[in-house]
């Protein structure tokens, strides 16, 4: 049986006051809170194990290696990928999909080509593909969404073609909640001959994640977002691909062998990773990882539904107040507008009460331009969260009524 | 956190309700746009400035009540004020809104004094200013606060 108070204790910062008051934390989409078995992993490597990986005979040396390829082997099981060598550490969802977009399309694109994506991306889902774009020449396109903040039913059909040759999907989308159809979409993308990026950023959190059954070329996510570290992202791509890929930093780690006339690069998943990599990060990632298996996925789920619900019940009663992103089947996002109050104005007050959320375009300006919106207020929920502090939410937004429509 | 009631004062909502010089100027010989992306504040300042002297300012844009008020009660100060009087003015409210010693009489804008208990809300307040900065140099490209 989930307990979430139980759950709550392992949860440090949890139990902190802001502002005199409770922390009741909603920002969730932009980063979780970590787990007493995240900052333990962390702490318990930089002091018993720190020391460089893949290089050094000494004992520290072999012991921070199996801790870091160890925590790869956890993100492999995680993803269900097939092979160890599929997955790469990189700083983050941002820096896998700068990286695929670097090293895969400048050397698979050309001019004419099209990458599809959706409205509904988050900024790192579409500035990498811009700036391939201006590189190569090729086409980006954009599969509209509607007013519920889902895509356009056979939108996607219509713009895939001879001619796409990747398509960047959110799997979660962090400014609405909308859940695509990602497993549909590769599919029909594969038969028109297109790869599939998916961002799994806002996904891993919240959905059981499997990447050989879903048949994607490449999945990316983050740590953060995830209960794990900062600084600390993965890059899932399928073998095949990441063999014809060519580096896309260079430096240490990454390579064979280096003499000033020619350099041979070192196998996968190395060849990606230049450089002494966030060990710490990829190690608390490990835990983070073992966190959210040891809790269980479904049971993430059902609690933060739970929540959801909640939150969605009480904002159709709360006059003035608008849910932006309404798609069936969300995950536990909602993003909000309050007639006449300025999204940052809400975000002041709630703080002044202790409660914290995000307001803002969410990087996805597109997203906010589709409902002529400059910016919303969005509360996201986490496992640790509690009925009580979806009530303290409305609470709080009934002092921001107070305050300026009094 | 000092008390909300420091950040919105009643003449804030007032002139976020009912925010004055607001609309388009035809007759205006500056122009600039402002942007914060952080929140998605846009906002578009007129100026007609002859001899030196802004003779009228209106704004339109949308933002919060922060820079919807600031941006109200900077076009009333502006109005009859030198380029160089609106350039002090501009140094001594980014003073204010900064919690540093303010030496210039700022009037009616001392009611924004409570933002610099509020760092996140600091460039809601500049923006205006930003943008009359870019005006006054009539600077094509938008100002942005980032």
């Amino acid at each position: 049986m989930f307990d979430v108070q139980r759950m709550r204790g392992q949860f440090p910062i949890l139990a902190r006051e802001v502002h005199g008051r409770p922390l009741v934390y909603l920002d969730n989409a932009a980063t979780t809170q970590k787990p007493r078995a995240v900052i333990d992993a962390e702490r318990h490597y930089y002091e018993f194990q720190n020391a460089n990986i893949h290089r050094g005979v000494h004992a520290l040396s072999q012991e921070a290696t199996d801790a870091f390829e160890g925590a790869r082997d956890k993100v492999k099981n995680f993803l269900k990928a097939p092979h160890r060598e599929e997955i790469i550490f990189t700083r983050g969802a941002t820096e896998a999909i700068n990286l695929v977009a670097h090293s895969w399309g400048r050397t698979h694109l050309k001019a004419g080509d099209e990458i599809l994506v959706s409205e509904m991306e988050h900024h790192a889902n579409i500035v990498p593909w811009q700036l391939l774009c201006e590189a190569t020449g090729a086409v980006l396109k954009v599969i509209p969404i509607d007013e519920r903040g889902a895509l356009v039913p056979g939108a996607f059909e219509s713009l895939l073609g001879p001619r796409t040759k990747l398509v960047g999907i959110t799997q979660v989308s962090n400014a609405l909640g909308t859940v695509n159809p990602v497993a549909d979409i590769i599919r029909k993308a594969h038969q028109a001959g297109a790869l599939v990026l998916v961002d799994g950023a806002q996904a891993v959190a919240h959905l059981s994640v499997d990447v050989k059954a879903l048949d994607c070329d490449f999945y990316v996510f983050s740590g953060h977002k995830l209960y794990g570290p900062t600084g600390i992202g993965v890059l899932y791509g399928k073998r095949e691909h990441l063999e014809k890929m060519p580096p896309y930093q260079g430096g240490g780690d990454m390579i064979a062998q280096v003499t000033f006339k020619k350099t041979t690069y070192n196998e996968l998943p190395y060849k990606f990773e230049a450089g002494t990599p966030h060990i710490a990060g990829a190690v608390g990632l490990g835990a983070a990882i073992d966190f959210v298996l040891s809790v269980g996925l479904e049971t993430i789920a059902a609690h933060e539904d739970a929540l959801l619900v909640q939150a969605t019940r009480l904002a159709s009663g709360f006059e003035g107040l608008q849910v932006i992103g309404t798609a069936p089947g969300k995950a536990s996002i909602l993003s909000f507008v309050m007639k006449g109050v300025h999204p940052h104005d809400i975000g002041t007050i709630l703080d002044s009460e202790g409660v914290a959320i995000r307001t803002g375009h969410h990087c996805a300006m597109p997203v906010m331009d589709h409902y002529h919106l400059p910016a919303t207020a969005r509360a996201s929920f986490a496992l640790y969260n509690t009925p009580d502090e979806v009530d303290a939410l409305f609470r709080a937004l009934r002092r921001v009524e107070e305050l300026f429509l009094k | 956190m000092s008390d909300l009631r420091d950040l919105y004062q009643e003449v804030i909502f007032d002139h976020n309700r009912h925010p004055r010089n607001f609309g388009a100027l035809p007759e205006a010989n500056r122009h600039a746009d402002g942007f914060n992306p952080l929140c998605g504040d846009r906002l578009t300042l007129h100026l007609r400035v002859e001899g030196g002297v802004i003779q009228e300012a209106r704004f339109e844009g949308a933002g919060c009540a922060i820079s919807t008020a600031s941006a109200s009660l900077m076009t009333e100060a502006l109005k009859g004020k030198t380029e160089a009087e609106a350039a002090t003015l501009f140094e001594g409210f980014h003073h204010m809104v900064m919690g540093e010693p303010v030496t210039v009489d700022l009037g009616k804008l001392a009611v924004l004094a409570g933002v610099s208990e509020f760092p996140a809300r600091v460039k809601c307040a500049t923006l205006a200013w930003h943008t009359l900065n870019a005006a006054l140099k009539n600077e094509s490209n938008p100002v942005s606060t980032e």
